[in-house]
């Protein structure tokens, strides 16, 4: 029963808590790059988190054998050859997606949020442990990318993962699709997260004062 | 063949800017832009390494890669080839010139990680392809990206300083308006797409 909830607190705080885009700002260049449309956002997290599991898995396994002063370096090889895998497989059958995300596939390897959790995390916890912190930081980051790609998408072209939304009277705010657009809605969605997260900080100290005056 | 050179030069400082049109090297972009020294540093150890990384991806890929039918290792072989030579840079620069050494010193173990230098390298290849010429264009390609890099992050950062001193809602404080400078920088690149060719 402990082991179930300590599992479930890794996981939430990987999707939540430690949130890699929102609250930790790893993984900015693919965040920013591929979220013009939804699919790609999807495609481009699941590949990550993919990646991110199997190097979590395999780093945990071999954490007593690596010597200490080449670890970074075996973490990258490890990294980077289930990145050539997941390449190869999406090449093989979804072309379309593959082509789209381009360059970008191959730069998960240099994702800061996989080297990230193999150092902070799979290199010292059990298997289980690391295979759910890597569904965890994943689920999160898919998310945090469908988020940005969701708002950016409905905005620049008024469609979701490709369906039109508005009919042909819309007229897209088309710079959301463009470069700016990424930085301009990460910065705003930044700001909304702060908002809340203040008053929630607020309600929490007033709810405390309140508690010591009537302790008084 | 210096048009064509001056083209792709242009177009990776000014119309494809690596960091605010392509979105490489976004995390060194936001975290070592808060003063104008430090990016300068940061920006002219990239260049450095981007050039060296050019050179030798490129004849990694042309001379062993290829001729033993090895391309799908591309990824693995590139990634550890940037490892390597920035340990060595590392390595050369605090033997043999010690001052730029200490002014570097933090951001070079940083590159390794630092996606524009892998991006360069890659596109080096999928770009010029074996076209003739092409170790050429990818030397330019290096510089002129590395420049790029530095050209943006050192606007961010004199942007950031003045921001610092500056009266900023509580709610935006810290990343989120940092972005938004950003965006408005993107805006400012963006205008260089008309330049296109």
């Amino acid at each position: 029963m402990k082991q179930g909830s300590s599992y479930m607190k890794t996981f939430i705080n990987g999707l939540l808590t430690e949130n890699p885009t929102f609250v930790l700002f790893l993984g900015m260049c693919p965040t920013l790059a591929v979220t013009t449309g939804v699919i790609n956002a999807i495609g481009m997290g699941l590949s990550t988190t993919a990646v991110l599991i199997c190097s979590n898995i395999v780093i945990s396994l071999l954490r007593n054998f690596i010597p200490d002063k080449i670890r970074i370096a075996g973490y990258i090889v490890i990294i980077a050859g289930f990145v050539t895998i997941v390449q190869m497989l999406m090449n093989a059958y979804v072309p379309s997606l593959s082509s789209s995300l381009g360059i970008y596939i191959p730069l998960i390897v240099v994702n800061c949020i996989i080297l990230g959790r193999a150092e902070s995390f799979a290199n010292k916890n059990s298997v289980g442990k690391s295979a759910i912190d890597g569904i965890g930081m994943g689920l999160g980051f898919t998310c945090s990318l469908t988020l940005i790609a969701a708002v950016r998408e409905i905005l620049g072209a008024g469609t979701f993962a490709g369906v039109s939304l508005f009919g042909s009277g819309f007229q897209p705010v088309s710079i959301m699709i463009l470069p700016p657009g990424a930085f301009l809605t990460l910065g705003c969605l930044l700001a909304v997260i702060n908002i809340i997260a203040g008053r929630k900080k607020k309600a929490a100290q007033n709810a405390e004062n309140l508690n010591a005056e009537g302790d008084m | 063949m210096v048009a064509e050179l001056l083209i792709i030069s242009v177009g990776a400082i000014l119309i494809n800017n690596f960091v605010l049109v392509q979105f490489l090297g976004i995390c060194p972009f936001l975290g070592v832009s808060k003063k104008v020294d430090t990016s300068v540093g940061m920006g002219f150890a990239v260049i450095f390494v981007m050039v060296c990384a050019s050179v030798i991806t490129w004849c990694v890929q042309y001379y062993l890669l290829v001729p033993f039918g090895l391309e799908y290792m591309q990824t693995i072989a590139f990634i550890l080839v940037i490892a390597v030579l920035v340990q060595f840079v590392e390595m050369f620069l605090k033997k043999s010139i010690p001052s730029l050494y200490s002014s570097l010193g933090v951001y070079l173990p940083l590159i390794t990680t630092n996606c524009a230098v892998l991006g360069v390298a890659i596109q080096n290849i999928t770009k010029f392809g074996g076209a003739e010429m092409s170790f050429l264009k990818s030397i330019v390609y290096g510089v002129s990206a590395g420049i790029g890099f530095t050209v943006a992050i050192v606007l961010f950062a004199g942007v950031r300083e003045r921001l610092e001193s500056s009266d900023v809602p509580e709610f935006l404080k810290g990343m989120p308006i940092a972005l938004v400078t950003a965006a408005l920088l993107s805006i400012a690149f963006l205008g260089f797409s008309g330049l296109s060719f």
